[in-house]
């Protein structure tokens, strides 16, 4: 089955030698596959590649079975959305025109969201729990509630893919595992394909089908949770001893960090 | 509180009520005036011989009406650089644009160009196109264009930009140097119709083509990436909306000199009236803007009358202190 999202050997260069090298990765529908690895592997990097943002040095990104540069920005608007790890907002947009902008891929330039427009954005925003706050500024919100907006915009652009850069820095423990659930549940219901990149593994042990484990732009490690969540190969990418449990409700393992020996 | 979003019947009567304003205004500040002219007497039948229909249809309107499109023109330029540029205090005087479009019609006038012909708008569009280039790219590292070295460079190209007009007023003779500085200072007055049609034309077209747009500078307000991650082609849009808003700029300069912070002062505050989607925003300040000047400049001539005072004092008292109270607001909440 051709995946919803793949990168074929991508490799990445700002001018200061390599930030990505000889990448391959594959997301199918109804999957969540996380992105985890320390500061500076290249994490975010890989998600502007899949994006589009940036082209990549070498290799190629797969939209669909698509090559991304081989479509229109708004082509690929309708099928990939990207949740960013926030938003710099220097202008007072209301929190439902944020949501809306969602919208506009689906939508011919100039024309006013319709009835079904404001339907999908409205239950995109009861779903996140920002409701309450559409008629707010985005930039008077909290960033809790500024990122589970810019979530809700996501989700407003209905997406086949979608791609989350560490969209849980600035929440609380209920908001973090929430917006996870969102996720999750959309992936189970409607095949979304989700990329994301992780700074907590433990959240990404409780959420990701598979994780892939990047250091110093590559990938090092690559499969299940329970495969890759290992303290040999995390202690050595994260250049840190870590001890790996078991999480005695779920079953899935849980990281600690270890202070160096002393 | 205004509603959480736009929709097609708030955009229309805000408009309608902006429009009204406009009206409005432009009826009165042509009635008011130094010189008493009646609209009846002028209006009455053979009213065309008299005093009071040349002060009103020869003197006041034509200049009135230079003012609205200049105003508008300015206003307009100013809400769309501002969300290309994701600075709400960008704004084509501080920038510098208004001056590389001053610099470009002095050559054409040492040049040999009549100040009144259609060659100086021309020259003033192309100076101006020039100068918003130069400004975004010598502001621009790493992808991106802060705000701060946006002004930076601004100023700088103000400072250049002086220099050049007051190299070319040594270099040339005493004549050309007289209409050079006349043509800089700047006036409103003694302004055909044609020439109201010349600004006008360049005003529809930039306005309309800006408006065009409005939705992709919406989701560029968010920022560069996340524009092109909904759909927006954005070196594209980029480069429409530069060419747009100096054809608003450099004929606004080429008909009345410089007159600044009416690029400023109108978008910020229709935007805490009126929301920031551009849809309505650009045409609102639109006719904001020319309602703006319209006043201003009727201030100008009336405040010290007989003496007249340049339009570009009114606004930038009005207008100085209103930009440094949006810089220390923006430096306050550390996003400057």
């Amino acid at each position: 089955m051709t995946p919803a999202i793949a990168g074929e050997g991508l490799a990445y260069d700002y001018g200061r030698g390599a930030v990505l090298d000889g990448v391959n990765l594959a997301v199918a529908a109804g999957e969540i596959v996380g992105v985890i690895g320390p500061n500076g592997s290249g994490k975010t990097t890989l998600v502007r590649l899949l994006a589009g943002v940036i082209r990549p040095g070498a290799g190629h990104v797969m939209l669909e079975g698509t090559r991304l540069d081989a479509l229109a920005r708004r082509d690929i608007a309708r099928r990939l959305a990207v949740v960013p790890q926030d938003s710099a907002l220097e202008f007072p947009f209301t929190a439902l025109e944020v949501v809306l902008m969602g919208r506009a891929p689906h939508l011919p330039p100039l024309a006013f969201p319709r009835a079904r427009d404001l339907d999908i954005a409205r239950a995109a925003m009861a779903r996140l729990e920002v409701a309450a706050v559409e008629d707010r500024a985005l930039v008077q919100l909290s960033g809790g509630e500024r990122q589970r907006v810019l979530l809700a915009r996501a989700l407003a652009q209905e997406p086949r893919v979608l791609l989350l850069d560490e969209p849980t820095t600035h929440l609380d423990l209920r908001h973090q595992t929430g917006i996870y659930d969102t996720v999750r549940a959309l992936t189970r219901a409607s095949g979304v394909a989700v990329l994301s990149v992780l700074h907590d593994l433990n959240l990404a042990a409780l959420y990701c089908d598979r994780l892939l484990l990047l250091a110093a732009g590559r990938v090092v490690a690559h499969g299940t949770p329970a495969e890759v969540l290992r303290a040999p190969l995390l202690s050595e990418a994260y250049g840190v001893p870590v001890h790996v449990g078991t999480n005695a409700a779920t079953g899935t393992p849980i990281v600690l960090p270890l202070p160096a020996p002393s | 509180m205004r509603p959480a979003h736009l929709t097609a019947r708030r955009l229309a009567t805000s408009l309608l009520v902006l429009a009204a304003a406009l009206a409005v205004t432009l009826l009165a500040a042509t009635l008011i005036g130094p010189a008493p002219a009646s609209l009846r007497v002028a209006l009455a039948p053979g009213g065309e011989a008299t005093p009071d229909y040349a002060i009103l249809f020869r003197a006041r309107l034509p200049r009135v009406l230079l003012a609205a499109v200049v105003g508008g023109s300015l206003a307009a330029a100013g809400a769309a650089l501002q969300a290309l540029l994701l600075n709400p205090i960008a704004e084509p005087h501080l920038l510098g644009i208004s001056a590389g479009a001053a610099v470009a019609g002095v050559i054409a006038i040492v040049a040999g160009a009549d100040a009144a012909s259609a060659v100086v708008p021309l020259a003033a569009f192309l100076g101006a196109l020039g100068m918003i280039t130069f400004v975004y790219l010598g502001a621009r590292a790493a992808g991106r264009a802060s705000p701060h070295a946006i002004l930076l460079v601004g100023v700088v190209c103000n400072a250049l930009a002086a220099a050049a007009i007051m190299l070319a007023n040594a270099i040339v003779s005493y004549t050309q140097a007289q209409g050079i500085l006349f043509w800089i200072m700047g006036s409103l007055s003694t302004q055909g119709y044609a020439l109201v049609a010349v600004a006008a034309a360049y005003a529809l077209v930039g306005v309309a083509w800006i408006v065009r747009h409005a939705q992709d500078l919406n989701l560029l307000a968010l920022g560069e990436e996340s524009a092109l991650e909904l759909g927006v082609e954005v070196e594209r849009t980029r480069r429409a909306v530069f060419v747009a808003a100096s054809l608003l700029v450099g004929a606004a300069v080429a008909v009345s000199g410089m007159i600044g912070f009416v690029g400023l002062i109108v978008p910020h505050l229709l935007r805490l009236a009126a929301g920031t989607d551009h849809r309505l925003l650009v045409p609102a300040s639109f006719l904001g803007g020319a309602t703006f000047l319209v006043v201003a400049d009727t201030v100008a001539r009336t405040a010290l009358a007989p003496a007249e005072l340049p339009v570009g004092v009114v606004t930038a008292l009005l207008g100085g202190p209103f930009f440094i109270w949006l810089l220390r607001r923006s430096l306050v909440r550390g996003m400057a």
